[in-house]
């Protein structure tokens, strides 16, 4: 990409005359972040709702039963140990994979990616058929190893971008491998790190199926339970207000530890690529330990997946592959869909938060982080109080499941959009404005080109978990229609695991292919790099 | 950037206007001087809600779709989903027919008044305490409640006769439940109302010092007990008969034994169906309904589904007790719908 045919700008302009559209473009993003965040508020409003139409008693009952409290500690405990455990992890592997000389690095990343395929539920099924392990460490294990990928692949891509010089400085001043590291480099990919980290805390917030199937009593399960066995919607609005309070406290810690990226350097300077760390006869020890985390991941999952669709070929059910194919093509549509819902979405609140930072950015942000922390039961009711209320004739079709998945997963793609815009230097967008570019062709042509792949990544992480959902998806999905997800669930309702294994490969199977292209996206960064970045144009 | 939002936007909106076009409803316009039709009305066509395994009544909706050629559009959901979803959905429903897993959602549905009354000809075709008292929803099957037990570590003779066995120390830690489940809930209710609300609370008090074991749902337990994780659980007799019809009755290392007549934990739970208000009307909504408690509806669910028939004239699936045996004639199942005071109860004890 180059900046040389700006010439179809047209004549060049005078600052004071495209001064205008730039301040009528600010607010027209503004208005449609604004409008973005009241959609991916819905579940809240409904909530609200809900408690406000309840009995006052009632609602207090709720809010101080000894359980609340109880199941406060549980859930704060199982988000906080696996946060942490993905932070530490993640950023070891994405160190391993990009500043080491490990052979067989790119193995290793998709390898480290590819556990983002595995539904949590699956995994949790895997585990439960194989070893005895249940309760909070078992919810621990299958959360933990489920989610590492979140962090592991935006530190690369923070790390590929980081300007490893510093690093060297503090070697050369004498600090530790590991010093040097926390001095010079951290700084630097923190805001990465951290982002990703509150992906995972909000999915174990959220996750029902694998603290279920771990017999771990957490604020989703009490949520279930008010729904399920107690009629209790009121109960279930309550607890789930309290769900969306901690989603919004850790939305909060994560502002404050992100904090601002440390810009050491300019991009627009010349990088020297990062020395790789000569590992020698340390190689052993990241290969083992990737093989330990890999075997965790999905070594036990996959085994136990492969048991169960060789071992059970005399099931009275059969799987025929014409429906087998249906599901995978509704699967796919509906994912499909509710990523580019997500991406419109995203686009105006990722903006507004990379490049007008303010009071309004952070409450259209804090918003759109609202669905993830939410069990899907709760968004896919909200949905469809919403649908029957304003468009009754969507209720039940592709759109509306399409979109509850954009809600559900919409941090995905504001993180994404956010962290992509706020990488491409202003700089860039001054020089190619005073080369008479148009602000909207400067943005068409520089900035969204630039921020593309990251963008592109986050709507294919959207489209990937939206794959393996599944309590909304048994709500809002078209009467009648099935998706991989719920195909799977009707077998093992049924305990019928034979049955249930060609659904759940056939998952993985398809989530595995944005997994991999994210693989790309991370390591493609190296290749936008010094070759095609701007700053070697010569102005 | 823009085009692309706005394409997206430009899509959405067309889907919004296309989409009544197509399915504006066939109704009579607003302030028609003529009196509603009190007779049934058949268009070939209804809405089934479904709480029950797709595995496992897709052959029953299949062979009455062609004894019928009525057509049944199918929404398959757990029972929490399926609940939940008619309650938030109320009149506006799409839903003609519920058909549940338990008597719990479908009390749980008429208290809200969503339901249109069966006409008696359905209703008196099962026995009272099968059904519902009020005539909104009508019994469909029984389920009896047994205890499982890990056939490799214990002998038939080994399994306590009554639940009362289980707070036994040598049980500790052995023994698995759902406390979350209907039919589990529905137990301690029938416990409730024949020992007390004391000795129940006393009962599940020595469960949870024993260490007992909790699970999200009955085939969760029967996996367990078939992996030797626990040697004992209680759960639904036909979880047994689909799993061992799954994976054949001689990998069955889990075993079933039915506690003693009379104890609690030997009460049956019926599954049910009941009418949506807007569909009162509804010839084919009502049609299946009537499907489902006729002689070759009730004769499926024995062969299939290992349940016991609600309607005379069809025999209990061979090998299990017959349903007599297992009615407690002190106990009026009828009265099992005082569930706030039994999840009340299972909370104050800290199993929900």
């Amino acid at each position: 990409m180059t900046l040389t045919r700006t010439d179809s700008g047209g004549e060049a302009s005078l600052a004071p005359r495209v001064r205008v559209p730039a301040i009528r473009g600010r607010t027209l993003i503004a208005a449609s972040a604004v409008i973005a965040a009241l959609l991916a508020a819905i579940p809240l409003a409904y909530l609200v709702v809900r408690v406000a139409e309840a009995d006052r008693s009632a609602v207090v009952d709720a809010m101080w039963r000894p359980r609340t409290l109880e199941l406060l500690l549980n859930t704060s405990g199982l988000v906080l140990s696996v946060s942490a455990t993905c932070l530490v992890i993640g950023v070891a592997t994405a160190w391993v994979l990009t500043r080491t000389d490990l052979r067989g690095r790119g193995v290793w990343l998709v390898v480290s990616t590819l556990p983002l395929a595995i539904p949590s539920y699956v995994a949790a099924f895997g585990w439960i058929a194989t070893t005895p392990l249940r309760g909070f460490w078992g919810a621990w294990l299958v959360l933990t190893f489920c989610n590492i990928p979140l962090v592991t692949l935006p530190t690369i891509a923070a790390l590929r971008q980081a300007h490893p010089g510093a690093e060297d400085v503090a070697r050369t001043m004498g600090r530790g491998p590991l010093a040097a590291f926390m001095a010079a480099t951290w700084p630097q990919i923190r805001p990465a790190a951290i982002a990703g980290t509150l992906l995972v805390a909000l999915y174990v917030l959220s996750d029902f199926g694998a603290v279920a199937l771990m017999r771990f009593q957490a604020f989703t399960w009490a949520i279930h339970t008010a729904y399920g066995a107690l009629f209790d919607r009121t109960l279930a609005a309550v607890l789930s207000v309290v769900l969306a309070l901690m989603g919004i406290l850790l939305v909060m810690l994560e502002r404050r530890a992100r904090g601002a990226r440390a810009k050491l350097g300019s991009a627009v300077q010349a990088r020297t690529p990062a020395v790789l760390v000569r590992l020698r006869r340390r190689s052993w020890l990241a290969h083992a330990g990737l093989a330990a985390v890999a075997s965790l991941s999905l070594g036990v999952p996959l085994a136990a997946l492969g048991r169960f669709l060789t071992g059970r070929a005399e099931s009275a059910f059969t799987v025929s592959a014409g429906d087998l194919a249906a599901d995978v093509w509704n699967t796919v549509a509906f994912a499909g869909g509710g990523a580019l819902i997500a991406l419109a979405l995203a686009m105006p609140i990722g903006i507004l938060s990379a490049r007008h930072r303010s009071r309004l950015s952070e409450a259209t942000e804090s918003a759109s982080y609202l669905g993830l922390a939410l069990p899907g039961i709760v968004v896919g009711l909200a949905l469809v109080f919403f649908s029957l209320t304003v468009v009754p004739s969507l209720y039940q079709s592709a759109i509306i499941l399409a979109f509850a998945y954009g809600v559900l997963f919409l941090p995905k793609a504001v993180g994404a959009v956010r962290s992509s815009i706020e990488q491409v230097e202003p700089g860039l967008e001054e020089v190619a404005r005073t080369l008479g570019s148009s602000p909207a062709d400067v943005w068409r042509r520089v900035t969204v080109r630039m921020a593309w792949p990251g963008i592109g990544a986050g709507v294919l992480l959207v489209a990937l978990t939206a794959m393996k959902e599944l309590p909304a998806t048994l709500l809002l999905r078209p009467t009648g229609v099935d998706t991989l997800a719920t195909s799977l669930w009707r077998y093992t309702e049924a305990s019928a695991y034979g049955a249930a294994a060609p659904y759940a490969a056939m998952l993985i199977v398809v989530a595995a292919v944005p997994a991999i292209l994210l693989t790309r996206e991370a390591t493609g960064g190296a290749h936008r790099g010094p070759q095609e970045h701007p700053g070697r144009v010569s102005p | 950037m823009l085009s692309l939002r706005s394409a997206a936007f430009a899509a959405a909106a067309a889907a919004i206007l296309a989409t009544p076009a197509c399915s504006t409803p066939a109704v009579s316009p607003a302030g028609s001087p003529a009196a509603p039709s009190t007779a049934p009305a058949s268009d070939g066509v209804f809405t089934l809600y479904a709480g029950r395994g797709e595995d496992l009544i897709a052959p029953l909706i299949a062979d009455f779709e062609a004894t019928t050629g009525i057509e049944v559009e199918v929404r398959y959901a757990g029972s929490t989903e399926l609940s939940a979803l008619l309650l938030e959905e109320g009149s506006a429903t799409p839903a003609d027919v519920f058909l549940s897993q338990d008597a719990g959602a479908l009390g749980a549905v008429s208290k809200t008044g969503a339901f249109a009354p069966l006409p008696a000809g359905i209703t008196d075709l099962v026995p009272a305490g099968f059904t519902s008292a009020d005539g909104s929803w009508v019994g469909v099957t029984g389920r009896a409640r047994v205890i499982v037990y890990d056939g490799d570590q214990l002998q038939a003779d080994d399994v306590p006769e009554s639940v009362r066995g289980l707070t036994d120390p040598q049980w500790k830690g052995r023994v698995g439940i759902a406390p979350t489940n209907a039919s589990f809930q529905s137990f301690v209710t029938a416990m409730r109302l024949l020992e007390g609300e004391d000795a129940t609370r006393e009962w599940l008090e020595g469960m949870v010092a024993n260490d007992v074991k909790i699970y999200g749902k009955n085939s969760a337990i029967l996996d367990a007990a078939n992996t030797g994780e626990i040697q004992l659980g209680l759960i639904n007799h036909y979880y047994w008969y689909q799993l061992s019809n799954e994976v054949g009755i001689d990998n069955m290392r889990a075993q079933l034994s039915f506690p003693a007549a009379g104890d609690p934990g030997s009460i049956v739970n019926v599954t049910g169906a009941g009418l949506l208000a807007g569909a009162a009307r509804d010839a084919d909504a009502l049609a299946f309904i009537e499907y489902l408690v006729s002689i070759d509806g009730q004769r499926y669910f024995v062969e299939n589904t290992y349940e016991y028939p609600l309607v005379s004239g069809v025999n209990a699936p061979a090998g299990l007790p017959p349903l007599a045996d297992l009615t407690n004639a002190k106990l009026d199942l009828g009265d099992l719908d005082s569930l706030a005071e039994t999840t009340a109860l299972l909370a104050e004890v800290g199993l929900l």
